[in-house]
Order: C-alpha cells, then structure tokens, then sequence
C-alpha cells in the first residue's frame, strides 16, 4: 500500500469487521464484568467515523440529579397544532411515497406513561432525500413534503403520526454506506435526565447488519427495540400502512434527596 | 447492581446533520427576551478532539429563575416573549458558535451554586452530552457546590463560563481532548 486508504475508499468490508471486533470486545467485557451489555450506544464507535473526535475521553463525572434535573420544560398544547401530527397534509398535494400511521406509547422504565410532552420529529422524503441545504444527495426533492412533525403526548402517554415511508440514502462513511430507512425522534420526559433522541427503524431492513449507527449499540434485544412493528391493527383500507413503535425513557436510579456530607466521593 | 426495570429502555441515536429544518424554532435562542433588564447573553463555541468547531451541533439549555425555581410556564416553544420558561435550543453557524439570552438563575438550594443545565447534540454524538455551565462571578458559592468541588481541579474551568462583557458569558464547549469539557452522568440506567 502506498498510502493509507481515504474515508471514501474504505469498503463496506473493512467497517463490518471492524463493527464484528468491537462487538465481540464488549460482549467479552460485559461477560468477564459479570454484567449485561449497555441498552445505549457505544459513543467511541469506530466504525462511525464522525464519533472518533466527538467523544469525550475522560469518564463521565458523577452528578446527583438536582431539583432543575428533575423536572421537565412545561410544554403544552398550545405549543403544537393538532395537525402537527400528519406531515402528509403540509403542502398543496400529496407527496409521493407509501403512506404509513406510526403510533406508539412513551413511558418511564416503570411503565407509567410519559403525558403531555413534546416528541418532535423530523425525516427524509420517500427517495432518500432531507429538505436540507447540505443534503446533496442526487434524490428528488418532493415539494409536497418536508419531513417535520410535532406531538404532544396523550393522557396515556400515546402519540401518532401519519407520515411517508422515508427512503434509505447514502451518507459517505465508507464507500457505498447506505442507512437503513429512518424516522429521527426526540423526546421530553417528566425529568430532563430522560431527554431522549433516537432513531426508529422499519422491520426485515437488510440494511441494519452493514449500519454502523445500528450496530453502534451493542446489545442486540436493545438494537431491536428501536425498530417498529408492523401491526395490522393500526394499517387503515384504502389509506396507510401501520406501525407500531412504543418507547421506554430513562430515568434516574433514585430519586434526588438531600445529600449527606461525604457521599461525592 | 442497578435495580431491575420493568422495561428496558430505548436507546439513543445521533441527532445526525440534517436537523437544521427540524429542531431550531423562533425564538428557541431566546429563553429571556433580551430586552428585559436582567437578561444575560450564554454563548461558546462547539469544539472537537483536533481543535475544530463544528458546524453541526445543537445545544439546549434548562435553567431556573432568578429565585432559583424552575419555571413551570407552559409554552416552552411557543413561548410568551414576557415569560421566562427556562428552556432553550440553538443551533451552531458554520463557525460553530452558539448564543442564547437567558437569565442568570438563583441557586437551586443552600450550599450549592447557580448553574444552567446544558446539553449538547451533534452529528456523530450518539447519546447526548450534559454539562453545567456555572458562572466564573460566583466566587463563594463555586468554592462550597458539591458538584464542583467533586471535579478534578484540573478540569474544573470547563464548567465555568466567564464572562466577557456587561452581562455576557462565555461558554465553550470541548467535545474531546485539550480542556476537553467535564460531562455528566445522573446514574441513568444503562
């Protein structure tokens, strides 16, 4: 070799061996630390080149939740249109691309719905492409169709959404990486420590073993709780394909009590 | 041992680049109008491990009012521009840069010191980073806060934002490496 490979050169192999290496050397460590493997992503994933200078290297410092840790932003429904939730209707026409409802419940790790909090979403248009000035990827632009929504949660912690399919686009981490169709979601809790932005998948995509975003998380009953499941309940005649996509926030271990002297060691 | 939760949680994923035409708002930078009296600027720079802003990230801050209370205003994006609800998202330029008005919160309670909550999005960020931004003019209060004075002394100055003109702070961000920025973990489930 005269010159190590460029960014663009490396090939779909190279980041698939290096996802399998990193993938085994966690799985090894978890099983020689007694423990299970970690739900979120691995933040000096590798094979993600845009992680290696964006992680940090010194171990998170320990910080006990305080009251404003604790509490959310009070957001409402005067702050979203009902309509916010069908990002089919923002524009003149229809958009092009296979209609689908997406719904679901947010709720804490104890199963309590997560109510009244704002989910924000946003997408690529059903060839791939985000209305997005750095998007310059070679895909049509559909002017029926920007790929933005918001929702307030329900009662129960339910939210839904009528959208288009997004379309799978490639994104230069290596030569010929494509990601797996997805919906970015961002959500509030009841505590601002459960803030959460994700992505959520679409079942049987062949796209998720090659996908180092995907694969950044480690453990794979977590990798599979970010994709939907297809659910004939919620697909409507004549109209839209359905899925469904509930979603567990974090929360602190303990709640936040006044701390005794000594316990920041 | 973390306790056993009932479900296990969602992962998270990175924000990604292409958020620009999503999670920016009018008035989202603007957690206090900067035409009240006690309005203060809270702005810095997003940096990487070689130095380099960058020019896709989106930080949100939460802080409480000047008594020290978090707001409960509902209305945190469409906000009334006389309120204060506390909240607020920006995202970088191109060179990286980041600025909110805001207000300088009061203390959350005795013995610790005012700081406003801070998180920080990017392309490549595959879960979120909290940090503090604690203010440098707070001399006593900063030498007793639990959390400050829990952090390496080295490392510390990341969490302060100093200010740098009447009523303005500066708060830089260091995702990696040369003062690489002190983030938090709230012993969140993994």
């Amino acid at each position: 070799m005269l010159s190590t490979p460029s960014r663009t050169e490396l090939s779909q192999r190279t980041i698939s061996d290096e996802i399998a290496d990193r993938q085994a050397l966690e799985r090894d460590a978890a099983a020689s630390a007694g423990r299970g493997l970690e739900a979120h992503p691995r933040r000096d994933f590798a094979p993600y080149r845009s992680t290696v200078l964006r992680h940090p290297t010194h171990e998170l410092v320990r910080a006990d939740p305080e009251e404003i840790e604790l509490v959310s932003p009070a957001f409402g429904h005067t702050d979203v249109a009902a309509e916010e939730n069908d990002l089919t209707i923002q524009h003149a026409g229809e958009p092009l691309g296979e209609r689908i409802i997406v719904t679901g419940r947010v709720l804490d790790g104890d199963g309590r719905p997560v109510r009244n909090q704002l989910v924000e979403i946003w997408q690529a248009n059903a060839s791939g492409r985000y209305v997005h000035k750095r998007d310059q990827h070679p895909a049509p632009l559909d002017p029926n169709f920007t790929g933005v929504g918001r929702i307030i949660t329900g009662d129960d912690g339910s939210y839904r959404l009528t959208t288009i399919k997004p379309g799978a686009y490639p994104w230069k981490n290596h030569r010929n990486a494509w990601r797996p169709a997805h919906i970015h979601f961002s959500f509030f809790g009841s505590a601002f420590t459960q803030r959460l932005i994700t992505q959520m998948y679409f079942p049987g995509d062949p796209l998720f073993a090659l996908d180092p975003i995907y694969q950044s998380i480690v453990d794979p009953a977590a990798r599979e709780r970010l994709v939907a499941a297809y659910d004939h309940d919620v697909s409507e005649p004549e109209w839209a394909i359905g899925y469904r996509w509930d979603v567990v926030l974090t929360g602190p271990r303990s709640t936040w009590t006044e701390p005794e002297d000594g316990d920041h060691a | 041992m973390p306790e056993q939760r009932l479900l296990g949680q969602t992962p998270s994923q990175t924000v990604g680049p292409f958020f620009g035409y999503a999670l920016p708002y009018v008035g989202g930078p603007d957690v206090r109008a900067p035409w009240h009296s006690d309005a203060i600027r809270l702005h810095g720079t997003v940096y990487d491990g070689a130095g380099d802003p960058i020019p896709d990230a989106i930080v949100e801050i939460w802080g409480a009012d000047a008594a020290g209370r978090p707001s409960t205003e509902r209305g945190a994006l469409d906000r009334d521009p006389h309120g204060f609800a506390g909240f607020g998202r920006a995202a970088v330029d191109r060179d990286g840069h980041y600025s909110f008005t805001t207000i300088k919160p009061g203390a959350l309670r005795a013995g610790s010191a005012p700081y406003v909550l801070v998180t920080v999005f990017a392309r490549g960020v595959l879960q979120h980073l909290f940090t503090r931004a604690y203010f440098a003019d707070e001399p006593a209060a900063n030498a007793v806060d639990p959390l400050l004075t829990s952090v390496d002394p080295a490392r510390r100055s990341t969490l302060v934002a100093e200010p740098d003109a009447h009523g303005s702070y500066r708060f830089d961000i260091r995702l990696q490496g040369e003062g690489e920025t002190v983030f938090l973990d709230y012993g969140t489930e993994l």
